[in-house]
């Protein structure tokens, strides 16, 4: 049984933009921005993800693994040889910081999987998913906090400052970025448990309680989802995998899911979409999101904000020519765009979805 | 000579100097424990339930029914009702019946759980301000949908879903036939189910015509017996349920009295007038789960692809009994624990047989989701729902909904006396003698009805707001916001809560 769990709660800070024109800024932007937002976290966590990081291999799947114990590294390598071709493998560099002593091995790895591992229909994307599950619940001490393509997650115990200094962050360039700082309600001082939690390319940061947990939870479950983090946001992300590219919902209708209209609104449209948001609340029910949260995701496509259906943390978006900003603070948006053309505060339930130019 | 070695259970008692002779006690009893003696009332409290109407209907307040406080030596081991059930049968020489769910002091799950509620890391919710939905939708949902995009830039479902029936909150009336109850109390049912947007159950006796007015509220119910049962009342509800077996009564069929089946109840079953209703124990052409899968289908058939609810007994093997239901088709599975009420069974049956809903529930959900099709039906659970918060809590542990039987007969005057079997209800409701059912007046009782089902709804949003969510979907199965005390690991584990402080 798998009930028997500690959840983690925490309150965050969080910030991300993206350039329409895939322009790539580099990190240093958006630390500068998340660290404005000083009284969202409290140093137990902080972390970047970042867009169109590694374009000279932008074919390959790019594992980050942190190790807590050098010696699992090898049992990680084994399994990854067996199935993957491992086009290079290398330690994510790293520069020594005062305030973070301790940290776990960093190595990223760029991957493919070997075809005659993709037996039958199974779907590449599956089978990198399954390898992701089953390294994460299965081998104490590892964990791959990072496996999209041509885009890496930065993360762990710190505050956001240190953790960009930690990960020379200034010297990536992306053209989407997001960013999260914590303030953990407990201490877990695992650097897994930071945000941004990503899977394939999709990445998320999160601030808000997901008091739906317990049913989200175990709705994936049933669809062979293994939580290992016992956090809220997790769920998050896995929900918008299965929804989005398992299900095959576009990312409005995958919204219109999580944060889904109140039924009064509902009964209100006309037949044929009366219709189809019912069918969808009746389908997604236990894929709610409920309680309080806003969230950006990231994609190797675009960017999505999103808050709960009654707005209980705060999202405020903005545009500068072709880049959108979102974060928790209009002041986080100002500290590395001064003057932009638009800014508003995006409505409870109401997804701010941006796509790229092209 | 004695009369009987089975002590009566209670004294009915009248104060003399209070009473004014009015006889409405004589009236009112349906057991006839009052008589007139030419110049005051007499007594015969052998037959006293303690159903109380007597008590409601003197004017001057001089009635009380005290328990016998004449009653066997104490003994830790021998309990009263063992003793009770020895001379009765030592008497008789036959089973002794009951109504209403077991009373036995087995161990109460739910008084066992305790919801969460919000503090500062997560807002509480205020469902006076904020809209709180508890809409529920009872059937087989897909396991994901696919909307496009139409012509005029709308969203529009690319396959139809299949069909549900909708409830405006999560708890509808349990199965209760026309025959165990009075066409009055079936009435009062059907007026509050409409005015609740929720449904009632016809249970095995067919549909009286006076309801066709109700049938948008109204599930129809094939059992044993097929009382009743023709393509227009296959026809006449929203859905179909399949009753194998009853929580109070797991195994065992069912018998109405001939003397129970006056014209309207025998017009209503297709039977002719006092006959025995005998509902067999199993169902003859349901001999295996292949057979129970050609009678659903059959049903859907006759029905245009109505929802089917099949419902069970909560037994030991349950789990594996659910997902066998849901893999033949059914749309919907009612579990019935062992608490759940009945009009008539052998207490040694009803007392003795199937498990608790709480625990056949949470391993209903847990064995659906594991195989992987939950979304294919939805769980009723009944059996024992006292309060809003054994609803919640049923939801937590996984059911879409819950059945409320016993409930809602107290709002029309039911004491759960557990008399039922013998057709005197004094309050109109387990009874067929016109004198009685009279009283019970459909608009009067079905207005207290629908009060009970109005404050349970707004106590379910307050519960929904002190846990900080405003949709029932996010309750439903949702045991991380359960906690137990005082339960045992095993227990905790089958139930998939955590210990209160964990
Ligand atoms: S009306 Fe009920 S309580 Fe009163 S004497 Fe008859 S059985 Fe007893
Ligand atoms: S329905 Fe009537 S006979 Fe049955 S328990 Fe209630 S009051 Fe007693």
């Amino acid at each position: 049984m798998n009930h028997d769990y500690q959840k983690d709660m925490a309150g965050c800070g969080l910030t991300g933009l993206i350039s329409r024109k895939r322009r790539r800024v580099s990190g240093s932007h958006i630390a500068k921005s998340l660290c404005l937002m000083t009284d969202r976290g409290n140093g137990l966590g902080a972390g970047y993800a970042a867009y169109g990081i590694y374009p000279e291999f932008k074919d390959f799947y790019a594992f980050h693994i942190m190790y807590d114990e050098p010696s699992v590294r090898r049992t990680v390598e084994e399994v990854l040889k067996a199935s993957y071709h491992v086009e290079k493998i290398e330690e994510i560099p790293t520069s020594p910081v005062r305030a973070i002593p301790i940290s776990p091995l960093l190595v990223r790895y760029f991957v493919e999987p070997l075809k005659e591992k993709l037996v039958g229909d199974v779907e590449e994307s599956d089978f990198v998913v399954s390898t992701v599950m089953r390294v994460n619940s299965e081998i104490e001490g590892a964990y791959i906090f990072s496996s999209g393509k041509n885009m890496g997650a930065f993360k762990g115990v710190g505050n956001p400052s240190d953790i960009a200094e930690f990960f020379r962050m200034e010297e990536y360039e992306g053209y989407l970025w997001t960013a999260h700082t914590r303030f953990p309600t407990n201490t877990p001082g695992w650097w897994g448990g930071a945000h941004p939690f990503t899977l394939l390319d999709w990445s998320i940061v999160h601030n808000g309680e997901i008091s739906s947990y317990g049913i989200n939870k175990r709705y994936l479950e049933m669809y062979g989802y293994k939580l290992t983090l016992l956090t809220d946001t997790e769920v998050a992300a896995y929900l918008l995998d299965l929804l989005i590219r398992r299900h095959g919902l576009s990312i409005p209708v995958a919204c219109a899911a999580l944060a889904s209209p109140f039924w009064k609104n509902i009964d209100r449209m006309d037949d044929g979409e009366r219709d189809a948001l019912t069918a969808l609340r009746l389908t997604y029910g236990s894929a709610l999101l409920n309680g309080p949260f806003s969230l950006l995701f990231g994609h190797s496509n675009g960017l999505v904000g999103i808050n709960d259906r009654i707005k209980l943390r705060p999202l405020v978006a903005a545009v500068k020519d072709d880049v959108t900003y979102m974060a928790s603070e209009e002041s986080a948006i100002r500290a590395i765009c001064p003057s932009p053309e638009k800014v508003w505060a995006p409505r409870a339930g109401d997804p701010v979805i941006v796509g790229l130019e092209d | 000579m004695f009369r009987s070695l089975a002590p009566p259970e209670y004294l009915a008692t009248i104060d003399r100097v209070k009473c004014i002779r009015c006889k409405r006690c004589i009236q009112n009893c349906g057991w006839g424990v009052y008589s007139w003696g030419g110049d005051k009332i007499l007594i015969d409290t052998f037959k006293c339930v303690k159903c109380l109407r007597c008590y409601h209907y003197c004017p001057e307040e001089a009635i009380e029914i005290k328990d016998n406080p004449t009653r066997f030596k104490q003994n830790a081991y021998w309990g009263y009702h063992n003793i009770r059930n020895i001379k009765r049968q030592a008497e008789t020489g036959g089973i002794p019946l009951t109504g209403m769910g077991s009373d036995l002091p087995y161990t109460i799950l739910f008084d066992n759980l305790l919801i969460d509620a919000c503090q500062v890391t997560n807002p509480s919710i205020d469902p006076l301000r904020e809209p709180m939905e508890l809409r529920t939708y009872l059937g087989k949902k897909p396991s994901s949908v696919k909307i496009e995009k139409g012509k005029d830039g709308k969203l529009k479902l690319a396959e139809p879903a299949p069909p549900q029936i909708k409830l405006e909150v999560p708890i509808i009336f349990s199965p209760m036939s026309y025959g165990s109850i009075s066409l009055n109390a079936q009435k009062v049912l059907a007026t509050a189910a409409k005015e609740c947007g929720i449904v009632m159950n016809t249970g095995e006796g067919g549909l009286h015509e006076d309801l066709i007015p109700y049938r948008k509220n109204i599930i129809v119910q094939v059992a044993s017996g097929r009382f009743g049962v023709n393509p227009e009342y296959l026809n006449a509800g929203v859905a179909v349920e399949i009753k194998i077996g009853q929580g109070a009564k797991p195994g065992i069929g069912g018998h109405l009295p001939g003397e129970k089946i006056p014209l309207e109840v025998a017009k209503t079953r297709m039977i002719p007038v006092g006959t025995d209703a005998l509902s067999p124990a199993p169902q003859h052409d349901i001999y295996s789960i292949e057979d129970l899968r050609q009678l659903i289908y059959a049903i859907k058939e006759a029905t245009d692809y109505k929802p089917v609810s099949v419902k069970i007994a909560a037994v030991h093997n349950v789990a594996a009994i659910a997902s066998g239901i849901v893999r033949a088709g059914a749309d919907i599975v009612y579990l019935d624990g062992f608490r759940g009420g009945t009009g008539a069974a052998p207490s040694i049956i009803r007392d003795h047989l199937g498990i608790p809903i709480e625990h056949a529930l949470a391993a209903v959900d847990d064995r659906l989701r594991q195989e992987g099709i939950r979304n294919e039906a939805s769980i009723i659970a009944a059996g024992g729902i006292r309060s809003s918060a054994d609803a919640a809590k049923a939801i937590a542990l996984g059911a879409d909904a819950v059945a409320i039987g016993t409930a809602a007969l107290i709002t029309m005057g039911c004491t759960t006396c557990g008399k039922c079997y013998t057709g005197n209800c004094s309050w109109g409701i387990t009874t067929q003698r016109p004198e009685l059912t009279a009283r019970l007046d459909p608009e009067v009782y079905a207005e207290r009805l629908i009060n009970l089902i109005h404050a349970w709804t707004h106590e379910l949003k307050e519960i929904l707001g002190a846990l900080g969510i405003n949709s029932i979907e996010s309750l439903r199965g949702n045991r991380e916001r359960l906690r137990g005390v005082g339960l045992d690991s095993f227990t905790l584990d089958i139930l998939g809560v955590k210990p209160a402080g964990r």
